[in-house]
């Protein structure tokens, strides 16, 4: 029995080290080397500005209405309560604090990792799977400088642009369901917006948290991609992973930059 | 060491994790002529390919390319050397994102500071030598195999590299289009006054084209010699390969319990 779980124990500290830890650490090395090939990379400008075309301009039509209508979500539900306590003038002040602390960032990466993130470890993954990668070394051009760097750098720069935009729109369909449709005061919802949201506190930490999620999301997708084995099977399980661990690795910093950035408040 | 060699490949052992792939591997391969390394899938020719192009590094021994001991190279000389080695992949592995035409100037885009007239003057005539000019604005998902493979090449001698490797060129095409790649791997070697390594298991084409063959099994090079003295060698393994018999030293069934008990087995 008690050799049963020593070696149930065994093979889970094996499997924790060989596909966790230790795929941690090549990751790591592998931004590291990212990192450095980027100057080369930013040479060449013109292939970030055309990544930043598919992770960015191709995700604004997703991000726009989703935008919207999680701000029209908001107005209703937020009316609801606030007129509960006859404050429904506020109404402005929840949902532009909602979406630019919380919900912009996160939902925006979270639309991003499912929009872009799985697009780019599925091209990449699909380049290694038919040697275009080989090809590329074996041309003495490396494919992190030339492939991997400028995706990364494209989602890094996209990822607070679709955040803000997300915000921006939300605000906008909580005006419209607000304002338009139930018919809160038009200058109390904007007025006291402008007096509640603060610059540093609310917009600039929004920023920051949309950028680390820009850097999680679109370094995992880069590092599924280029890990993922050379396969039809390989290339949908790495996209997969892109996925999922981009969305828990999302909420997880999440909560702890936010812990970080409004604690005491 | 004989300066005639343009690759020299001596006592190379590599094994991937813990599976021993290559054992002692010892080849030359003269300047200017074009060279087969055959054997059947698996016995590790195109990892010896890739040795050879410093794409992977041997446990043991040496392979000097041009002189250069190529898997102690830094990464910088390296890329260095790779800029006058060209290489066809099995598929081709053309970037499926651009034209044949872009394709092909990649190399030239990438490592000279050539105006881009000039780059379109080369790029044409690389694809006027293997014959699809009229191709050039098409993409790779627009070509057939043959015609893909021939695009590949012709961003393989973009740059007029001094050693040209093939991945396995004949795979998968048709008798026209597997023709006319065989003559153009002999043609430009001799016209760009080349070096060719071609790796295949297609023994036919192979022995037409090439000047010398070495013939490899289970990761050793069991036979070497001209075309002539591989087509008269006595060695049951390579006669089986060359004629494609079937059964022979090369066993038709994977290893396997006996038939009748394992019918039979609950």
């Amino acid at each position: 029995m008690t050799e049963r779980v020593l070696e149930l124990m065994r093979a889970l500290g094996a499997r924790i080290v060989s596909s966790w830890i230790w795929r941690l650490g090549f990751a790591c090395r592998f931004l590291w080397l990212m990192l450095l090939e980027s100057a080369p990379s930013f040479r060449r400008f013109h292939l970030t500005i055309r990544e930043i075309y598919f992770a960015g301009v191709l995700s604004l039509v997703i991000i726009l209405v989703s935008g919207l209508f999680v701000g029209m979500v908001l107005g209703l539900q937020g009316y609801d309560t606030l007129v509960r306590y006859g404050s429904s003038d506020a109404l402005g002040v929840l949902v532009s604090l909602s979406l630019v602390r919380e919900l912009g960032p996160v939902v925006a990466g979270l639309l991003f990792a499912s929009r872009a993130g799985s697009a780019i470890t599925a091209e990449i993954g699909l380049m290694k799977a038919t040697e275009q990668l080989s090809a590329m070394e074996m041309m003495a051009v490396d494919p992190i400088a030339r492939v991997v760097a400028p995706r990364f750098w494209a989602g890094v720069i996209s990822m607070p642009l679709l955040a803000a935009l997300f915000s921006a729109m939300g605000v906008f369909g909580g005006y419209l369901v607000g304002v338009r449709l139930i018919g809160v005061d038009e200058g109390s919802f904007w007025s006291q917006m402008q007096a509640a949201v603060d610059f540093r506190q609310d917009i600039l930490n929004g920023i920051i948290k949309s950028f680390v999620f820009g850097v999680a999301v679109t370094w995992i997708a880069v590092f599924e991609g280029y890990d993922a084995p050379p396969t039809a099977e390989g290339v949908s399980g790495a996209t997969t992973r892109t996925v999922v661990t981009s969305s828990l690795a999302i909420l997880a910093l999440d909560f702890v930059l936010t812990a970080l950035m409004f604690r005491g408040l | 060491m004989a300066t005639s060699n343009l690759v020299e490949v001596q006592d190379v052992t590599f094994s991937y994790d813990r599976r021993q792939v290559l054992k002692d591997i010892n080849l030359v391969v003269p300047k200017g002529k074009v060279v087969a390394i055959m054997g059947l899938s698996g016995c590790g020719k195109t990892t010896l390919l890739r040795l050879i192009g410093g794409a992977l590094v041997p446990d043991r021994g040496e392979i000097r390319v041009a002189g250069q001991v190529i898997n102690k190279l830094d990464h910088d000389a390296l890329f260095a050397l790779r800029r006058k080695i060209g290489m066809l992949f099995q598929f081709g592995a053309l970037f499926t994102d651009m034209s044949s035409f872009d394709n092909v100037a990649y190399q030239m885009r990438e490592h000279t500071q050539l105006p881009e007239s000039f780059i379109r003057d080369l790029v044409l005539m690389k694809l006027q030598a293997v014959g699809l000019r009229g191709a050039a604005d098409l993409m790779p998902s627009e070509l057939s195999g043959g015609m893909a493979r021939r695009v590949a090449l012709a961003r393989s001698i973009a740059l007029d590299p001094m050693l040209m490797l093939y991945d396995e060129p004949f795979t998968g095409l048709d008798p026209i289009s597997l023709g006319v790649i065989g003559q153009l791997i002999r043609h430009l070697n001799d016209s760009l006054g080349a070096t060719s390594i071609v790796v295949t298991h297609d023994v036919a084409e192979a022995l037409e084209l090439v000047d010398y063959v070495y013939y490899m099994s289970a990761g050793k090079v069991e036979f070497q010699g001209t075309p002539e003295e591989v087509r008269a060698a006595h060695l049951p393994s390579l006669k089986q390969f060359v004629y494609g018999e079937p059964d022979g030293p090369v066993p038709f069934h994977y290893p396997a319990p006996e038939y009748r008990e394992d019918l039979f087995a609950q």
